[in-house]
């Protein structure tokens, strides 16, 4: 994407009497669009409780406005759950309520402090809630029987989300096998599954980073604060900018300062770093992912650099 | 028509697979700092003294471990003038179904030789599986160019190989375009290179970039319109207390208000009132695009019914011969009951004879198999429990495959492709 201007980038395609005949629009977007809707519409033709993750991130946002797309004009046939670590910025958290009400959406809420606070689980040494979510988020989905399980993952994130299949079978114990993935043929999606089992769905597989952004862009969706540059008092560790919060922080020898920031990605506070940027919208944050040297998760996900198998040890596990 | 190209990679093992998809993905510029610096500390581990680009796509433990490709996987990457979706699939023989799965939307494949190897049986399988799955465009990259004593001489034999080969199969010489390769320096790659003068011919990028991909790349050959219904959509709003449309993916054609319908497989007809998106009313929606359709009648249409046009609708079928790609670990035997999915339709299907059981390597068939095992391509007759309204595979990719389902693990199967496909590629026999 280097030749290109960010505003061709953004102004690609929108001549809105080409849009209004359907023709010319069907660009890349609209390609990724339809899929999406496609895949949507699939699962609730065929699952019997899908249920939509959702954090109030960028991907998850991108994920519900295409849900609603699908079922327009009808209320979204699914309801939201969310696995809250406990240490989910507040403006992220107050996105998510805002969210919800705006679409009487009917949200579940999955607490890793609940867990904590009975002893079902641990605070790692390090303070990391990421790998804590998976077990309130398999408990959630045995005790409400969820049996698909729409994620805002993408396939251009990680090595090993890169051989994720759509429609995504797991088994009993949430575990994904990556030797064992059903092939999957035209957009014949299968979702057949055993009763325990549940298919984790991935609508959004085929979008970069960059398209994710150009979307926003183009149907101008509605994001948390967080994404757009603004002053927070912040910290660095392991080059990362750490915001301070129930999790800690600033430790010995890191100074507190406040710095113009924005957030690549949204998880857990303790794990997820902002970048220095002045970027406040959204071509602005546009020219800056386009100009990007460092992958998203590379720049600011401190879970990812545990090993270089990370993430598929944790999909193993039952993780997203 | 979309600037999106989904493409796939198919060839043997070692020869420079995951390196010419890691220069692919180098050279656009997909590959970020933090990626690189990944690959090169790994590279430093291994102890090599260059950063080896294949580690920019085997990313499971196992392949890492092994040195090889064991699944599919997708990489994306993008020119000023398109974006790609790349299936990367393995080459070994075993895993033919991933070769399968990942060429089964693939608009082009990047088919690999070794230069110093050529054409070869795997070549030879993989090229017959591609015209199987109607694969529209091809480009073999002659890899490792660099390492053969007169490169010019070997190029042109492999190539006129190669475009027999391909013309046996079924591809017009246009549809077919060979490119001489080093994807470990990059010759030919992004841009033509000095190495080569041989090849007149634009770079793999540039090629990449400027093939045609209109409505009969993806395969629908000039169809009316296909409208498989995925989900009836009833609001039962205060704002929309009536409202009753039909959402689904266009599969072939398109669709404007106006135009009469046929929904199979009842035969009801009807007239199309409205194309509806969240985004407003279309006045043309063309194949691949999402929309929900209102009609003028109130009709009976459920979740599996196509909507068609009247003038080329296909006549539902309940019993029928087709080809099938065996993707089970357990063989396929007469008598067999499993589950077909067919556009948003699963039904139960009874399979009946094993009709032929088709020998890539010799690209002839033998008829009356016992059973059909892993990765065996063959035709079979289906009997099914409810008709289904499919098209001639050579005709529409989408309308024209199916899945084989077990009914109690739930796996897939088999890719099915309806009608005589087998034979149309059995030419060479």
């Amino acid at each position: 994407m280097t030749e290109t201007t960010v505003s061709e980038l953004v102004n690609e395609s929108s001549n809105t009497a080409e849009r209004s005949l359907g023709i010319s629009d069907f660009d890349t977007l609209a390609a990724l669009e339809s899929e999406s809707i496609h895949i949507f519409r699939e699962v609730a033709g065929e699952f019997e409780r899908p249920v939509i993750l959702f954090s109030g991130g960028k991907d998850s946002t991108v994920l519900l406005h295409l849900a609603l797309k699908a079922f327009w004009p009808a209320p979204l046939p699914f309801a939201l759950l969310h696995v809250d670590t406990g240490h989910n910025l507040p403006e992220v958290l107050a996105f998510r309520d805002k969210v919800v009400d705006k679409y009487g959406l009917r949200l579940h809420v999955a607490k890793v402090e609940d867990y904590l606070a009975d002893g079902r689980l641990t605070e790692r040494p390090d303070g990391i809630r990421n790998p804590l979510q998976t077990v309130p988020l398999l408990d959630a989905i045995t005790e409400h029987r969820f049996d698909a399980v729409f994620g805002g993952g993408r396939r251009d994130e990680e090595r090993s989300r890169a051989k994720e299949r759509i429609f995504s079978l797991r088994n009993a114990f949430g575990q994904w096998d990556p030797k064992r993935q059903r092939p999957e043929l035209w957009n014949l999606y299968n979702g057949k599954h055993a009763p325990g089992e549940h298919v984790r769905v991935f609508p959004l597989s085929n979008w970069t980073e960059l398209d994710i952004w150009r979307y926003i862009a183009r149907e101008d969706v509605d994001l948390a604060s967080i994404y757009y540059s603004h002053q927070r008092p912040v910290y660095q560790r392991d080059g990362m900018w750490m915001t301070p919060g129930v999790w800690g922080g600033p430790g010995q020898g890191e100074v507190l300062e406040t710095r113009s920031v924005r957030y690549r990605t949204v998880g857990d506070g303790s794990s997820t770093g902002a970048i220095l940027s002045d970027a406040a919208d959204n071509e602005a944050i546009l020219a800056e992912v386009a100009a990007s040297r460092l992958t998203e998760r590379g720049a600011t996900r401190g879970d990812d650099r545990v090993s270089e198998a990370a993430m598929e040890d944790r999909k193993r596990e039952g993780y997203f | 028509m979309s600037d999106l190209l989904r493409l796939a990679t198919a060839g043997s093992v070692d020869d420079g697979k995951s390196t010419l998809v890691g220069r692919l993905l180098y050279d656009t510029k997909s590959v970020l700092a933090d990626q690189i610096d990944a690959v090169t500390r790994a590279s430093v581990d291994k102890g090599l003294a260059t950063p080896d680009l294949s580690l920019l796509v085997d990313g499971l433990r196992a392949e890492r471990e092994q040195g090889i490709t064991i699944d599919v996987a997708y990489r994306y990457f993008a020119t000023p003038k398109r974006s790609f979706v790349l299936a990367d699939t393995p080459g070994h023989v075993q895993y033919t179904r991933n070769t399968v799965s990942g060429a089964s939307t693939a608009q082009l494949v990047i088919l690999l030789v070794d230069a110093r190897k050529g054409v070869i049986e795997q070549t030879r399988r993989h090229a017959a599986v591609l015209a199987l799955l109607g694969v529209p465009k091809l480009v073999l990259a002659v890899n490792k160019i660099d390492l053969v004593d007169d490169p010019a001489t070997v190029f042109a034999a492999i190539s006129a190989e190669f475009n027999r080969l391909t013309s046996t199969l079924g591809w017009s010489d246009e549809d077919v375009l060979e490119i001489p390769v080093s994807a470990l320096h990059g010759d030919n790659i992004a841009s033509r290179s000095q190495n080569t003068p041989y090849y007149n011919g634009p770079s793999l990028i540039e090629h990449l970039e400027s093939v045609p991909v209109d409505a009969d790349s993806s395969g629908t050959h000039g169809l009316g319109l296909r409208f498989p219904v995925q989900y009836v959509i009833r609001p039962r709003t205060a704002e929309y207390p009536d409202y009753r449309g039909y959402a689904g993916q266009i599969a072939a054609g398109s669709v404007s208000p106006g135009d009469e319908i046929v929904v199979l497989p009842s035969g009801i007809r009807s007239t199309v009132e409205r194309v509806d998106t969240p985004d407003g009313e279309l006045a043309v929606a063309q194949v691949g695009r999402s929309v929900t359709l209102i009609l003028t009648d109130d009709v009976d249409i459920s979740r599996g019914d196509i909507i068609a046009s009247p003038a080329d609708a296909p006549e539902p079928i309940d019993s029928f011969d087709a080809t099938v790609c065996w993707l089970g670990d357990k063989p396929l035997r007469p008598g067999a009951r499993l589950l077909l999915k067919h556009g948003a339709r699963t039904t139960q299907a009874i399979v009946g004879a094993l009709v032929e059981r088709f020998d890539e390597q010799n690209l002839t068939a033998a008829p009356n198999p016992e059973s059909l095992e892993l990765n065996d391509i063959g035709r079979i007759s289906v009997r099914v429990a409810e008709p289904i309204a499919a098209d001639d595979y050579r005709v529409n990719r989408y309308t024209g495959s199916f899945l084989l389902i077990d009914p109690a693990g739930g796996n897939t199967l088999a890719a099915g492709l309806v009608g005589d496909v087998l034979t149309a590629v059995e030419v060479g026999a």
